[in-house]
């Protein structure tokens, strides 16, 4: 195999099927571990600044999906991976290295994972390993991830106390500020709400609605209405086949697979 | 007659807290008699002086500096080396066969006599070295002694430390090795400073490791280099004890009760640091 040169790699971008609008396309992905196929040849792009929500049942795929996104799953020595995924035009596999991927495409895990340090230093954590040493400047990303996260006005007089004496939803929202200070292009959410309750899981959702403005964000969600009331267009994982994608309203109203009504109108999973 | 089986697990209770008992009673009777024979020995005097009279009188100051530098030399050499080994069995080495052995050699280094360790640093670097008979050489055979202990203790604290928190990091982006420095090993720590203290306090207590390494019979003056040799307390009882004939038991108690004391001292220290982390711990 021939390996591309700088040059070749510069001339790739934008050719292919990017279209103007798309932030991410992936093509013909398939995840493995071992025998078990996680996800089979699924094909399709990200808008950008669109918010896509992902339903399906559970094992359906969509973490190995959105794992795949931001190459967390390379720390699984199991998985292998197959096709292809583009970020801005850039192959994530074969052009990036998985820190820049991760720099750029960053996630909110399913339980909120505070790190043991202050509120402060949880938000600073990113910033501070990409080499960002100023207190000034910290402490301006600091303000303006938590007030993009809607999280400021509950802990701006205790920065300093620990990040584990928040709530849950307090935690959950600190992650997604601690992910908006690196400075991200994407975020990625895997059932964040799972463990919320439902005012925390709406200021949440009111969190996601905010950040629109600036950033494409994927919603994998086991809430079928949470998707519907947050996502502009929503895909169908099941058992590893990307059944359905459409606009939520469109996928919600009138689905062009039976899975997915039945799906959606809770005849199974 | 037949036992009822409450009477039965009765007995069974007896016994096993009796067994549980006998435990503590020899650790009770060792202080005991070293507090009543020893402590009428040690005073600021005892403490801080050179002795004198072919070690009948005067202190034990060279053999307690000695022992603090060895302690010191070996936590140098050890903490670091059992570290960075943890760290990589843990984190970065891939299940085959190399590590397979590598896991086997520390099983197996835990179980060597330490008079074995002696011999060895003797041969490797008294002689092959030319270290000579030194702090430096007596630092390294014991590190090498103290390092399966610092190393399992390590592996266990670095793999306690939730995968979530990895995660958490490596998704924004941050380095493998940054992850690890910055959330990995100060969640780490107390386990790996328990783990190291104990290895040190066992260290301090050793005395054929440093017989033929470093050890000096007797040597009024405190080391000036890393070459010197230097006294130690556990050598300097064993020599009180056997080979200094007429010596007063005071004085031989005496340098019992103070090593003894240092060892207990230096696990006292591991159990505080252990528990206050803990206590700060938050998950
Ligand atoms: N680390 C893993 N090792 C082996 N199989 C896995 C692993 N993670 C997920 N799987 C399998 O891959 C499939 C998809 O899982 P996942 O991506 O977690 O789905 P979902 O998030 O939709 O529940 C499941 O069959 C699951 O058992
Ligand atoms: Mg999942």
């Amino acid at each position: 195999m021939v390996t591309p040169t700088e040059n070749d790699l510069k001339n790739q971008e934008g050719i292919g099927p990017v279209t103007q609008g798309d932030k991410i396309v992936i093509e013909n992905l398939s995840i493995d571990y071992g025998t078990v196929q996680a996800l089979k040849n699924v094909s399709f792009s990200v808008k950008e600044r669109e918010i896509l929500g992902v339903i399906g049942p559970a094992n359906s795929g969509k973490t190995s999906f959105l794992r795949a996104l931001n190459r967390l799953n390379d720390l699984d020595l199991s998985v292998r991976t197959r096709g292809s995924i583009r970020l801005n035009g850039k192959d994530v596999f074969r052009q990036m290295d998985a820190e820049e991927v991760r720099k750029k495409v960053t996630m909110v895990f399913a339980l909120p994972i505070p790190l043991p340090m202050s509120i402060f230093d949880n938000v600073a954590y990113g910033p501070r390993r990409h080499g960002v040493k100023d207190k000034r400047e910290l402490v301006k990303i600091v303000e303006k991830s938590l007030q993009a996260a809607f999280l400021w006005d509950e802990v701006k007089d205790r920065l300093s106390s620990s990040a584990m004496k928040l709530s849950g939803g307090q935690q959950q929202r600190l992650c997604i500020a601690r992910t908006l200070a690196v400075d991200p292009e994407v975020i990625l959410y895997d059932e964040p709400c799972s463990g919320l309750d439902p005012i925390s899981t709406a200021k949440v959702e009111e969190a996601m609605f905010e950040l629109k403005a600036k950033y494409t964000q994927i919603l994998v969600t086991n809430n079928v209405k949470q998707a519907a009331r947050v996502g502009d267009r929503v895909a169908f994982f099941l058992m590893g086949e990307l059944v359905e994608i459409d606009e939520a309203d469109k996928l919600f109203t009138a689905p062009r697979d039976k899975r997915t009504d039945d799906y959606i109108t809770g005849r199974f999973g | 007659m037949k036992i009822s089986s409450q009477t039965k697990q009765k007995i069974a209770f007896t016994l096993l807290g009796a067994a549980a008992v006998l435990v503590i009673v020899p650790v009770i009777v060792i202080f005991a008699i070293l507090i009543e024979k020893g402590l009428p020995a040690i005073n600021w005097q005892f403490l801080t002086a050179m002795p004198r009279m072919g070690m009948r009188a005067g202190g034990i100051f060279p053999a307690i500096m000695g022992t603090m530098y060895l302690v010191l030399g070996t936590i140098v050499v050890a903490l670091p080396l059992g570290v960075l080994a943890a760290i990589y069995l843990v984190e970065y080495a891939r299940q085959n066969w190399l590590t397979r052995m590598i896991e086997v050699a520390i099983v197996n280094l835990a179980g060597v006599p330490s008079v074995v360790y002696g011999l060895f640093g003797m041969g490797l670097f008294v002689i092959f070295l030319r270290f000579g008979a030194s702090i430096l050489a007596g630092s390294l055979t014991l590190a090498i002694m103290i390092l399966p202990v610092i190393i399992t203790a390590s592996k266990e604290a670095l793999s306690s430390v939730p995968r979530s928190f990895r995660e958490a990091s490596l998704a924004l982006g941050v380095s493998k090795w940054q992850t690890i420095r910055c959330v990995v090993l100060p969640n780490a720590l107390p386990g790996i400073l328990t783990g190291t203290i104990l290895g040190i306090s066992r260290a301090a207590g050793e005395t054929a490791p440093i017989l033929f390494t470093v050890a000096a019979f007797y040597l009024p003056r405190l080391p000036k280099s890393v070459f010197d040799q230097c006294m130690a307390l556990p050598y300097h009882l064993y020599v009180l004890s056997t080979q200094v004939p007429n010596v007063n038991p005071k004085i031989q108690y005496g340098t019992a009760l103070v090593l003894v004391g240092l060892v207990f001292l230096l696990n006292l220290v591991a159990i505080i640091t252990r528990s206050y982390i803990r206590s700060k711990k938050q998950w």
